[in-house]
């Protein structure tokens, strides 16, 4: 593994910690799907990454799955607050 | 060279990455946080699927490259609209030193009714068994 690699992984990870400690504080529940919306961007860079790091070019359908999960993820909690869902967590 | 650019390209992308992290930190606001997200984290994704393109360079692998910036710049938008629409639905506070809230006199959020046009004007309800088409 080249340096290169480690340390964008490093500061990726470090993405990862500061974007948790909104999931954990954040006062209401659309700032946590924020977080967790930026969590899912986060590992589709990290997985990028680690394809390059590991030569093994179908990572990248890990992905796109989860791309695409984090956009239903996102749409269905939008609906679910929009119903009426608790105005407080 | 292809080397370099690889490289340059994962570091700048760990690097919005990381901003839009601080930012969801550290910005005082669900819509704050939301912009630092969507466009910096959507950057960074983009840029490393550069590198990741530049590093396979085969057909299959630089098409998916493409195919997941392509899927996230086309998503990314759409989710923060959909989730800043909840937030001001649900009530989410906004920042005190927000100057203009140009939804508050379309919004009733007693009954959670969003209206359209003027805010003079009475919201007329279509009657119900008129078509959808205009």
């Amino acid at each position: 593994m080249s340096p290169v690699i480690l340390v964008s992984l490093a500061v990726m990870v470090l993405a990862l910690c500061l974007a948790f400690v909104r999931l954990f504080r954040g006062p209401t529940l659309p700032d946590r799907v924020v977080a967790l919306e930026l969590f899912s961007s986060i590992l589709v860079g990290i997985i990028g990454v680690v394809a390059i790091a590991t030569d093994v070019p179908s990572l990248l359908d890990v992905a796109i799955v989860m791309a695409l999960m984090a956009f239903m993820a996102a749409i269905g909690f939008a609906r679910f607050l929009e119903r009426g869902g608790p105005r407080d967590d | 060279m292809i080397e370099t650019l690889e490289g340059g390209l994962i570091l700048a992308g760990a690097f919005f990455m990381f901003l839009a992290a601080l930012g969801v930190l550290r910005l005082p606001d669900l819509l704050t946080r939301m912009h630092a997200t969507t466009k910096a984290a959507t950057l960074g994704t983009a840029l490393i699927m550069l590198a990741v393109a530049l590093h396979f360079a085969e057909v299959a692998v630089v098409a998916r490259a493409f195919g997941v910036i392509l899927f996230i710049m086309m998503t990314a938008p759409v989710a923060a609209h959909v989730i800043g629409r909840a937030g001001y639905i649900v009530g989410a506070r906004l920042w005190a030193g927000t100057v203009k809230d140009e939804l508050k006199p379309h919004f009733d959020p007693l009954t959670r009714d969003l209206k359209s046009g003027a805010p003079a004007e009475e919201h007329e309800r279509r009657p119900p068994d008129e078509p959808d088409a205009p």
